[in-house]
């Protein structure tokens, strides 16, 4: 079946069975291979991209229920303020350790910062615990998403932060 | 320029097209000596932009030895880190020596090697200078990429002298000194991963990002029980689907002592081949593989437990009259359970095979072993067979077994001009792991009247095969063996059929758990508590020899004490307080101890905060990175301890196939980690796994101590 897609902001047209998870669209037809395929069941958020700005698994999303949501990925995060800042403070505070959770991070603090602008710890913990870090850098997520709410300097980040960072 | 040559040192200085001069270093390792052992390779570029590219040989997965090795290099050439380009090199053992990701062995294998490279270099291009300007060289000096000559106010970037440096005698490696510490600029200094960036854009770095043209996709149909073998199978339904293009049965194909047999079903998508393995058809021969349960191994644990162990391990003194004699005695049997790396980027490979050359992409930690293990799947010489190492989504050792690289061989042999890439799903990526082995200890303890430990006896029964444990199955003589007067360890080896394999921190972080939980036993019993027994024991400063035949190092009970010291002054420990642990381990050359506070909370145990300190030498290399190993390392530790890293098997099968089913910590539960590091004057060693063992111990410790009920058994499951 033909769908019409908006990825990263471009008009796109895919052919595929509307049963095939937008993960392997991505990946496949459209090679954008920035979200990651981690489990296949949404239990990692690896695969984490936007639809119309709210976080959803896209292993798990059939392509047949994308319909007209917009679509973003980590290659097109960088398109917003808040994106661009996220990223900036990933790099800033050196994030990754292995690195392949880290654009499912991204894109699940996307959408919640689009959501709730300054969030405290317990927020982003709530957010967050759906994203799954092998390596374990979650002390470091923590800081850069308050460090991207503050709009992007550690001092004020650390003025939002509230409690348990290491 | 003709390479000047001792038996430690060859160094090729050679100019390229477009100026660029290109250095090629081989060195002896000072931890094997110019007689033992491989050379190791350094690839240094200065290119005419005065940006210098370093070629990173080793595998990353996370660990940050991308980033490492280049600052050794980067520091002695005395560039400037924001001028050096890092490219990943091509497996290629001749020129770079092992290219190995495991046992945290870059850093101590290569500190002094890597050094001597980049000032090797710089020496040549100081020699250059010093000709051009008719100076003696020891009147230059350098810094951040540039040469100057103090006297005369002379400044030149070292891409000026390319072409007279290639020109230069090289150096004799006893004419080389390296920096004073106090002056470096890079080592030292937090720096961040080279792959940050492309990380944060999404860019393709890792082994299933890699995309060639023309390539398809496969995906295993394995089955049930680990190891059993393909009798039959249909591929007529799954060929019938659109964009199915081939069903390939796989036979005994991966390391020897785990051969896989499967389907693989190639596809134009992966999606399309992993959803046509449903209709697949196939039965296997089981061969008796079922009789391997949780409940057999335990009940043969028990039995081996009453009698002697199958193979002794070190007896020192005689334990058996030490422990009759003694006025008080401590019996306990501790348990772990078989468990999984659960990398998050699922095993896979891509291959290309034709006319008799295989060329891969891999994220694997060990290369060599790929390729040698592909050499003898198809029949082909090294020479054939090209490896392009790519970024990995996470080691933890599972990487260091090759088998899916044989089996994206076995594929693409099938597949002649035509570029495959096989990804196993999570299921798979469970079932064909090589898990950490489970085990059974029995402990007993003789204290004398005063409470002093005076004989330590453990029994482990583990798995492995014909009598000997498996990869991270083995009993190691750690504390408090070495310690007491009378000692006496062995193993009794089961059967199973499931691989094992090396899980960070191997056996330590099973011993760790063990040892450190029936010492805490002890202490309780002789009226102190863990730390204060380690001190006892660990006595005056001194260096233990390992016990012969051994390979591991010496144990320094002066480093040991220091940091048992350290975390208690951090924690301010203050005797036995409930819902807080401590535990001591030292291991990959790194001497570690940990204090962990847990409380109750939700029904649950939750750890608060964890202390830390370690002495891994007299340098961390990059600072930012190590911080995040320790850290990783205690939060690996909880998933051991609380969240239940933990793979039952049933009837010869892996009962685990997703994350639901094994929990790895997620950010809601991990604790503040304080960290504190002791500088020592030793030459620096790893930091990937030693954080681990200590901190599980603190943390099965910690939870004893709040519930009043001693854990035994990992991981801890509430009542």
């Amino acid at each position: 079946m033909k769908f019409a897609l908006t990825v990263n902001g471009k008009a796109r047209t895919v052919e595929a069975p509307g049963d095939k998870p937008l993960l392997w669209v991505l990946r496949e037809e459209l090679a954008l291979s920035g979200p990651k395929f981690g489990c296949g069941q949404g239990l990692c958020g690896a695969c984490t991209v936007l639809l119309d700005g709210e976080a959803v698994r896209s292993c798990s999303t059939p392509l047949s229920a994308v319909g007209k949501a917009k679509v973003t990925t980590i290659e097109g995060v960088g398109a917003t303020a808040v994106g661009q800042r996220l990223r900036a403070a990933w790099v800033d505070l050196d994030v990754p350790q292995c690195g392949y959770c880290q654009a499912g991070q991204i894109m699940s603090a996307a959408s919640l910062l689009a959501a709730n602008p300054r969030p405290d710890d317990a927020a982003i913990d709530a957010a967050m615990s759906g994203n799954l870090c092998r390596c374990g850098t979650y002390h470091r997520i923590r800081a850069a998403i308050h460090q991207a709410a503050a709009g992007g300097t550690r001092r004020a980040a650390r003025d939002g932060e509230t409690g348990h960072a290491g | 320029m003709p390479a000047e040559t001792d038996r430690r040192f060859v160094l090729k200085a050679l100019l390229a097209a477009g100026g660029a001069l290109a250095f090629d270093i081989e060195l002896a390792t000072a931890a094997t000596g110019p007689a033992a052992g491989p050379a190791l390779g350094a690839f240094v570029r200065l290119n005419p932009d005065n940006s210098v590219t370093i070629i990173a040989k080793n595998p990353e997965i996370g660990q940050g030895v991308k980033t490492m090795l280049p600052m050794l290099i980067a520091e002695e050439l005395d560039v400037a880190w924001s001028a050096v380009r890092i490219e990943q090199a091509l497996v290629d053992p001749a020129r770079y020596g092992p290219q190995v990701a495991g046992g945290s062995t870059a850093t101590p294998t290569n500190w002094l090697p890597m050094r001597q490279a980049g000032a090797a270099a710089r020496a040549m291009i100081v020699a250059a200078a010093a000709e051009q300007w008719g100076v003696p060289a020891a009147q230059l000096t350098t810094a951040a990429g540039e040469v100057s000559h103090a006297a005369s106010g002379r400044r030149a970037p070292y891409a000026a002298f390319a072409a007279a440096a290639s020109r230069q005698a090289v150096p004799a490696m006893a004419t080389l000194t390296l920096k004073d510490p106090a002056r470096y600029s890079i080592i030292g200094q937090p720096q961040r991963g080279v792959d940050t960036p492309a990380i944060v854009r999404g860019e393709p770095l890792f082994g299933i990002d890699t995309r060639l043209p023309g390539m398809v996709h496969a995906a295993l149909l394995t089955p049930p029980v680990r190891g059993a073998v393909l009798r039959s199978f249909d591929a007529a339904p799954a060929l019938a689907l659109p964009g199915v293009l081939k069903v390939i049965p796989l036979r005994r194909i991966g390391e020897a002592d785990a051969p896989i047999d499967a389907l693989a079903v190639v596809a134009e998508s992966w999606w399309t081949a992993s959803e046509a393995r449903k209709v697949l058809l196939a039965t296997w021969d089981n061969e008796g593989r079922e009789r391997h349960s949780d409940a057999a191994f335990a009940a043969a644990a028990q039995a081996a437990h009453a009698g002697k162990p199958q193979v002794p391990v070190l007896a020192r003194g005689d334990a058996a009259t030490a422990l009759a004699g003694s006025a008080r005695q401590l019996t306990a049997t501790y348990t772990y359970p078989f468990a999984a790396h659960a990398t998050l980027e699922p095993q896979n490979c891509t291959a290309r095979f034709a006319e008799g050359k295989i060329e891969l992409w891999a994220p694997t930690q060990l290369p060599g072993g790929g390729a040698a293990l592909i050499a003898k799947t198809l029949g082909l010489a090294p020479g054939d067979i090209t490896i392009h190492l790519t970024r990995a989504g996470g080691g933890f050792g599972r990487r260091l077994q090759n088998d899916y690289m044989a089996l994206t061989a076995a594929i693409a042999r099938e597949l002649p001009g035509r570029p495959v890439k096989l990804l196993f799903d999570r299921q798979e990526d469970f079932k064909l792991d090589f898990f950490r082995a489970a085990g059974f200890h029995k402990f007993e303890a003789g204290l004398d009247a005063a409470g002093k430990l005076v004989a330590f006896r453990n029994h482990l029964v583990t798995f492995g095969a014909n009598g000997k444990p498996g990869r991270g199955a083995d009993l190691e003589a750690t504390v408090p063996a070495e310690l007491v007067d009378h000692a006496d360890l062995g193993v009794t080896v089961l059967e199973t059929n499931v691989p094992l394999g090396w899980l960070r921190a191997p056996g330590s972080n099973a011993l760790a758990f063990a040892t450190q939980g029936f010492l805490d036993e002890v202490a309780a019993a002789a009226g102190k508590t863990l730390p204060d027994l380690m001190l006892d024991l660990l006595g005056a400063p001194r260096s233990i020899a390992p016990p012969a035949g051994s390979r591991s190092p010496a144990f320094d009970t002066g480093r040991a004490a220091t940091v048992i010291r350290e975390v208690m002054r951090q924690a301010e420990w203050r005797g036995a307080t409930p819902g807080r642990g401590f535990g001591f381990y030292f291991s990959h050359r790194g001497y570690f101890a940990a204090v962990a506070d847990c409380r109750r909370e939700d029904g649950g145990i939750r750890p608060v905060k964890v202390w830390v300190a370690g002495d891994i030498g007299s340098t961390i290399i990059n600072p930012l990175n190590a911080e995040q190993q320790i850290r990783g390392s205690v939060i690996e530790g909880m998933g051991h301890v609380l969240s239940g890293l933990k793979v039952p098997i049933d009837q010869g099968q892996v009962q685990v196939a997703n994350f639901d089913g094994y929990a790895l910590p997620r950010i809601d539960v991990v604790p503040e980690i304080a960290i504190s590091m002791v500088r020592s004057d030793n030459p620096p060693t790893g930091l990937g796994e030693p954080a681990m063992p200590p901190a599980i111990a603190a943390l099965a410790n910690a939870i004893s101590s709040l519930t009043g009920q001693r854990l035994r058994t990992l991981p801890y499951e509430p009542a």
